[in-house]
């Protein structure tokens, strides 16, 4: 299934309306009964609704007819009876159907939460984010509403309808199969505005969606609008999507106003018919005065039902359409599992190594070799292991191979003799803890952030970690450790970011750990610090750090070279600076004094090379 | 404690008195929305007017026809006061339905109208709303106020004002015609508008504060929610999933139950109105029977009594269900408000000043700075860059370079003191030409999602193709771009996922180039990139900044070599102030640096 991005999607062979809703089914099963209960309650109450009449009749041909006063008390009581029970069975029904909207709706944003979550990065990178909130908010409020009040509604009014008709039929079967025929048209007009509806309907939720996305982006982008000074522009290519989703909404009124015109006209229509006739049966003696009475009171009571059926459908439509954009996430293959039996790592020591591991993203083009084409290397335990490549090379990739935050496309990486993919994720991501190249805090205290990967740590594994990268700082902020960071929280400098999520990668206490390039906002000197800090951790520990400056390269016994979806050379440093020509490419700075001669022509001879290399792939 | 802007959003306890200040600010909002569509407006209550007239004279055409109409037949054998009845009674059916129809229209049209006017104002009020208060405010807030809070009022607006109008009509001309029809019935029927109106009044008080809730409930969901999915990686890596999902929960719940307090409140509601409309009923029946029994009533209009009567309350239960509406509306309008009431702490000029053709000297007269007023951050200084100078601004992290930086392109203005660009106060100036002139490039390259030219546009909206490419190559981005799948029109995804971080950087300077400005200030703009690609920007720069004022922060001090002039900074001051060569020369801190990062090369 793809990514609703442009709020277009084709359904083919769309299931029914009613098949779609009946998925929530496993989400709202407990709480049934309790929906059937309000159903019942609320039919109670619109066949008390109709029996009021009924009594009015019996009133009218009886007591009223004969002028005698003292007979009206018992009717009247009667219809203040059935108007009290009315009034307990709408109670009663409010009441059943309270809770079983919003647990519903709680178990089933719930449910989509821990789906979200599980799914892999690779949908995250595919989906816009406003169209998961979107289906998060809007959507499952929809839903609930349709539970708790269209669902039982639309099924008891149309119970109410069927029971009204007879009871119409039994005053008098040729007004009431007036009535019944008469009503002929809405009902294939309801279906004609199903096939209406739902469109435009799936269109405005995904637009919604849309438009939650530039709202989100417009706001986590706010620097960039600022030092551009681009906030009209951005609020052009907003409104502008407005626009697309106000015509919707307003195609959607059009499509409501055709079947409300229809489900007022036909009645009215049906009212005027049945008064002729009922005036001209009661003249013909064939219906008394009471009868016309209660004919008319009765179609009165039914007007509410039938007219709600518009407003009805179309919100069944609408969660239909909520539904099936709710189930587009949930029915979305996870393709990165844990096995079902899963292995663990009864000692481990920290050897990583990737064996022939292939990737390429899903939507490179069949034209292109994998991105990573083929990766050969071996982690020995306690060892540091440098990764080195150009822009685009494929590093990020690669170390997000190693938590499985995407799977090898082929091939696999293996920790301590035990394929990544046969143990269980949680089991894995203890074993192996990263810093990624872009700093993300959570709303959260510095001490949850920094011991994220090992929520049970204790002050001195934070006050450890926080050493080790050089993260004084945070005893200046207000709280110290418990100053709230993050979006909530006070703005910290990159560089302050980058040294707290390195802490958290180090405070976790792993086998491995793996860097994608951690030090690059900071300045010489704390990188200095740093780095002697990171030593004594690396000493022990199993490391696989990207870096793009020799400073970083150094802290590493060992360096690969990535290039062009390969690893090309490992080695040392030194040596790989004196003996391969693309490495001292790579690494060798600007400002060498003294640059090999085959650098220094650079621009000249390397394009392709530099080419290839972004690319990340072999033509 | 101030009720301001969006201060005292979670709170729900207000004073009298702020309350009304708040409920004044979301009236005087909910009154500008409606002034533009004012004929509109009219032109629309016109139609329910007529169209609710038109419906409520049904049942009593059916009075008239049983009671004039059937003795006509009987008597007389006259059948023409029926046939003009019932003539009458489709008449009103046709035009009553078909104006309700149009009415759906027209109000879907003011409702979206009014939205996309809200929708804007806030979309532009947050782009126009200080750093400052973003990095408070949180984005998922925002969303919050521009979704959730949003369909609250759309909802009000959609069914609400029918909901509204209608049913207030409706009672009057029901009132209208019971009175007309017979006296007495209306006289009972109005008895009863005093239960009506302290039910309403219980439900007023009751709702409002639960209502608050459900919007700070929402949007603390959708805060959470927003950053789980934005720091997925992050969530997945280090096994958040469970404490996560358990925090969200809480979120849930917090959001179920005052969603059920909301409800509950309703269920009571609800059937006390149709209770009372139910004893109106039969006190009805009883007063008009007993007369009818006298003969002091005819029939039909005993019908038409008690047809109005259930009438009469059925709107009662729409009014209702507006109210609930509009509550709802009323506190996420509330929240709204206060946004909107936000002042921009980096306010734009009342009386800008153009600047046309900027030569680019910045100076910083006095200047000191403070984020918060417990902790100077800058400490007043002086500092001159005349026009078309390059800076190498370095100095350790945290030392307020990128402080200095966005004072410099107005991310936050001064504390005290100015900041001048050819001798005009940033202040002054129309954010038009400071941002034509000014422009930063930081660590974070966003790039928004659409293709990747859109982005490198975003520099300068109107340029051309062939302009972008070359924006893209000069800064050595364009090989990798045309190696893309699609080119320069690949999508790069959310926040640029599609594309490597020094990729991101490669096109954002690219945006930079393409913007042209007379001062560029680039803060770590480069820290992802590869030596290579690093070189080939350098080179890019260097025709670049041939005429241009420039600031950039660096911490691989390779760009000393295209800079003029090395700033360093410690704790928040200038220390060190001359050419490269004089202070690599020298014997202060930055040649300790210089000397440190030319050992950390090799
Ligand atoms: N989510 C993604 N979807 C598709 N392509 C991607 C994605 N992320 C990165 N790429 C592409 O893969 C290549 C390698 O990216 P990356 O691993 O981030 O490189 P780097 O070596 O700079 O860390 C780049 O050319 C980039 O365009
Ligand atoms: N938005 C902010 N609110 C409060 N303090 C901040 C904010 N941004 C930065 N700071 C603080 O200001 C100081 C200088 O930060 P910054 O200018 O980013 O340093 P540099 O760019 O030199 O690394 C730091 O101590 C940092 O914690
Ligand atoms: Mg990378
Ligand atoms: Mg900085």
């Amino acid at each position: 299934m793809s990514a609703p991005r442009n709020g277009t999607t084709t359904a083919p062979a769309r299931p029914g309306t009613f098949a779609a809703i009946l998925r929530v089914y496993p989400y709202a099963k407990v709480a049934m009964p309790r929906v059937y209960l309000g159903m019942v309650s609320a039919l109670v109450a619109g066949l008390v609704a109709l029996l009021i009449p009924q009594v009015l009749a019996r009133l009218v041909d009886g007591p009223l007819q004969d002028g005698d006063s003292s007979r009206i008390w018992g009717p009247v009581a009667i219809v203040l009876g059935l108007g009290v029970l009315e009034a307990a069975m709408i109670w009663l029904r409010r009441w059943f159907v309270l809770q079983p909207g919003t647990h519903i709706e709680a178990r089933m944003r719930n449910g989509l939460y821990a789906q979200l979550q599980d799914l892999p990065v690779t949908f995250h990178d595919r989906w816009p984010s406003g169209q998961l909130l979107s289906r998060a908010m809007s959507d499952l409020n929809i839903i609930r509403r349709w539970i708790s009040f269209g669902l039982v509604l639309l099924v008891v009014h149309l119970l109410m309808i069927v029971v009204g008709f007879a009871f119409l039929i039994s005053i008098n079967w040729m007004l009431g199969l007036l009535f019944v025929v008469c009503s002929v048209p809405l009902w294939i007009y309801g279906y004609v505005f199903e096939q209406k509806y739902s469109i435009v309907s799936r269109r405005s939720q995904d637009q919604s969606g849309d438009l939650a996305t530039a709202v989100e982006e417009s706001v986590h982008g706010i620097r960039v609008l600022k030092a551009f000074g681009r906030g009209k522009y951005a609020l052009k290519n907003f409104a502008s999507q407005a626009e697309d989703l106000r015509g919707t909404e307003i195609e959607k009124a059009r499509a409501i106003a055709g079947i409300w015109l229809w489900l007022l006209l036909v009645p009215d229509v049906t009212f005027a018919l049945c008064l002729l006739g009922g005036v001209w049966l009661a003249a013909d003696g064939q219906l008394s005065v009471g009868e016309l009475v209660a004919f008319f009171a009765t179609a009165t009571v039914l007007r509410f039902p039938v007219e709600s059926i518009g407003y009805l459908l179309s919100m069944t439509f609408d969660a239909r359409t909520a539904a099936d954009r709710f189930f587009e996430v949930m029915d979305e293959e996870n393709t990165i599992t844990d096995p079902a039996d899963p292995k663990t790592i009864a000692s481990p020591r920290g050897r990583l190594v990737f064996e022939g591991a292939h990737f390429r993203y899903p939507d490179s083009p069949a034209t292109h070799t994998d991105l990573l084409d083929g990766i050969d290397l071996e982690l020995e335990p306690g060892e540091t292991m440098a990764l080195v490549g150009l822009t685009g090379s494929g590093k990020s990739t690669l170390t997000a191979l190693t938590t499985r935050l995407y799977d090898v496309t082929a091939g696999a990486v293996i920790l301590d003799g035990v394929d990544i993919r046969d143990l269980t994720r949680f089991d894995l991501r203890r074993h192996i803890a990263m810093a990624f190249e872009d700093a993300t805090l959570f709303s959260a205290s510095v001490r949850d952030n920094v011991l994220l990967g090992r929520p049970e740590g204790t002050d001195e594994d934070l006050a450890e970690a926080l050493d080790i990268a050089q993260a004084a700082f945070v005893h200046q902020l207000p709280n110290g450790v418990d100053t709230m960071v993050g979006e909530e929280g006070m703005s910290l400098s990159g560089g302050q970011r980058q040294r707290l999520a390195l802490a958290r990668a180090v405070a976790a206490k792993p086998d491995v750990l793996v860097l994608d390039d951690p030090l690059s906002a900071l300045d010489v000197d704390t990188e200095a610090l740093v780095e002697a800090a990171l030593r004594r951790v690396l000493a022990s520990t199993t490391a696989l750090i990207v870096a793009h400056r020799p400073s970083t390269v150094m802290l590493a016994d060992r360096v690969a070279l990535l290039e062009n979806g390969r690893v090309t050379a490992v080695g040392r440093h030194s040596e790989l600076l004196r003996t391969n020509d693309h490495y001292r490419f790579v690494i060798s700075s600007l400002e060498d004094d003294d640059p090999p001669a085959d650098v220094a022509e650079v621009p000249d001879d390397i394009p392709d090379d530099i080419t290839d290399a972004r690319r990340g792939v072999t033509s | 404690m101030s009720v301001l802007g969006v201060e005292g959003e979670e709170r729900n306890d207000f004073s009298p008195e702020e309350s009304r200040q708040i409920r004044q600010r979301s009236i005087r909002l909910l009154g500008s929305l409606l002034s533009p569509t004012r004929a509109r407006l009219i032109l629309t209550m016109c139609v329910v007017v007529i169209s609710t007239a038109a419906q409520v004279a049904g049942p009593a055409l059916i009075a008239i026809g049983i009671d004039r109409g059937l003795p006509a037949i009987v008597d007389e054998g006259n059948g023409t006061p029926l046939a003009l009845v019932v003539v009458a009674y489709l008449l009103t059916g046709v035009i009553g339905a078909v104006l309700i129809a149009w009415y759906t229209v027209l109000a879907a049209r003011i409702s979206q109208g009014i939205l996309i006017d809200l929708r804007k104002r806030v979309f532009l009020h947050t782009q126009k709303l200080s750093l400052e208060f973003h990095e408070s405010y949180t984005s998922g807030r925002i969303i919050a106020r521009q979704t959730s809070d949003l369909d609250a009022i759309r909802e009000l607006l959609d069914s609400g004002i029918n909901q509204l109008v209608q049913g207030l009509l409706y009672m009057v001309f029901i009132g209208i015609a019971l009175f007309s029809l017979d006296w007495v019935s209306g006289l009972v029927l109005m008895v009863f508008l005093v239960p009506l109106g302290v039910l309403t009044r219980w439900f007023q008080v009751r709702s409002q504060r639960v209502f608050r809730e459900t919007r700070v409930a929402s949007a603390r969901l959708i805060v959470h929610f927003v950053e789980t999915m934005t720091g997925i990686r992050a969530v997945k890596a280090f096994r958040k999933e469970k404490r996560n999902a358990a925090d969200f929960a809480g979120y849930v719940e917090g959001y179920r139950d005052s969603n059920s307090r909301v409800i509950a409140l309703f269920g009571t509601f609800d059937p006390v109105l149709v209770l009372i409309g139910n004893v109106a009923l039969g006190v009805v029946l009883l007063v008009g029977g007993l007369r009818v029994a006298d003969g002091g009533l005819q029939i039909g209009v005993l019908l038409a009594t008690l047809l109005y009567t259930r009438q009469f309350f059925a709107p009662a239960q729409e009014m209702a269900m507006f109210y609930n509406s509009y509550q709802s509306a009323a506190a996420a309008l509330e929240k709204i408000s206060g946004v909107l009431e936000e002042q921009p702490s980096v306010p734009d000029p009342t009386r800008p000043i153009d600047l046309w053709n900027a030569k680019g000297r910045v100076r910083f007269d006095g200047v000191e700075f403070a984020y918060r007023s417990d902790r100077v951050i800058l400490p007043r200084f002086d500092l001159d860059i005349p026009a078309g100078q390059v800076i190498a601004l370095v100095g350790s992290t945290g030392a307020g370079k990128s402080t200095l930086a966005k004072l410099m392109s107005r991310f936050y203005d001064p504390s005290s003191g100015a900041v001048s660009l050819d001798g005009l106060d940033l202040r002054m100036l129309h954010p038009k030409d400071l941002r034509r002139a000014v422009v930063m490039v930081t660590q974070e390259a966003y790039l928004f999602s659409g293709t990747v030219s859109e982005n490198i546009a975003l520099g300068k909206p109107e340029a051309t193709r062939d302009e972008i490419v070359a924006a893209a190559r000069a800064v050595g981005a364009h090989d990798f771009i045309t190696s893309l799948p699609g080119g320069y029109d690949t999508d790069v995804n959310k926040r640029g996922g599609r594309v490597s971080a020094g990729q991101r950087q490669l096109i954002s300077f690219a945006r930079a180039f393409l913007a042209d400005p007379v001062v560029l200030i680039l803060d770590e703009a480069t820290a992802s990139l590869d030596i290579p690609s690093e070189r080939l920007v350098q080179e890019g720069l260097t025709t670049l900044l041939a005429d241009r004022t420039a600031v950039i922060i660096a911490h691989r001090l390779s760009t000393v070599a295209i800079a003029d002039r090395v700033l360093v900074m410690e704790h928040g001051t200038i220390v060190e102030d001359g050419t490269p060569a004089d202070l690599i020369a020298g014997t202060g801190r930055f040649s300790q640096l210089h000397a440190a990062w030319r050992d950390s090369l090799v």
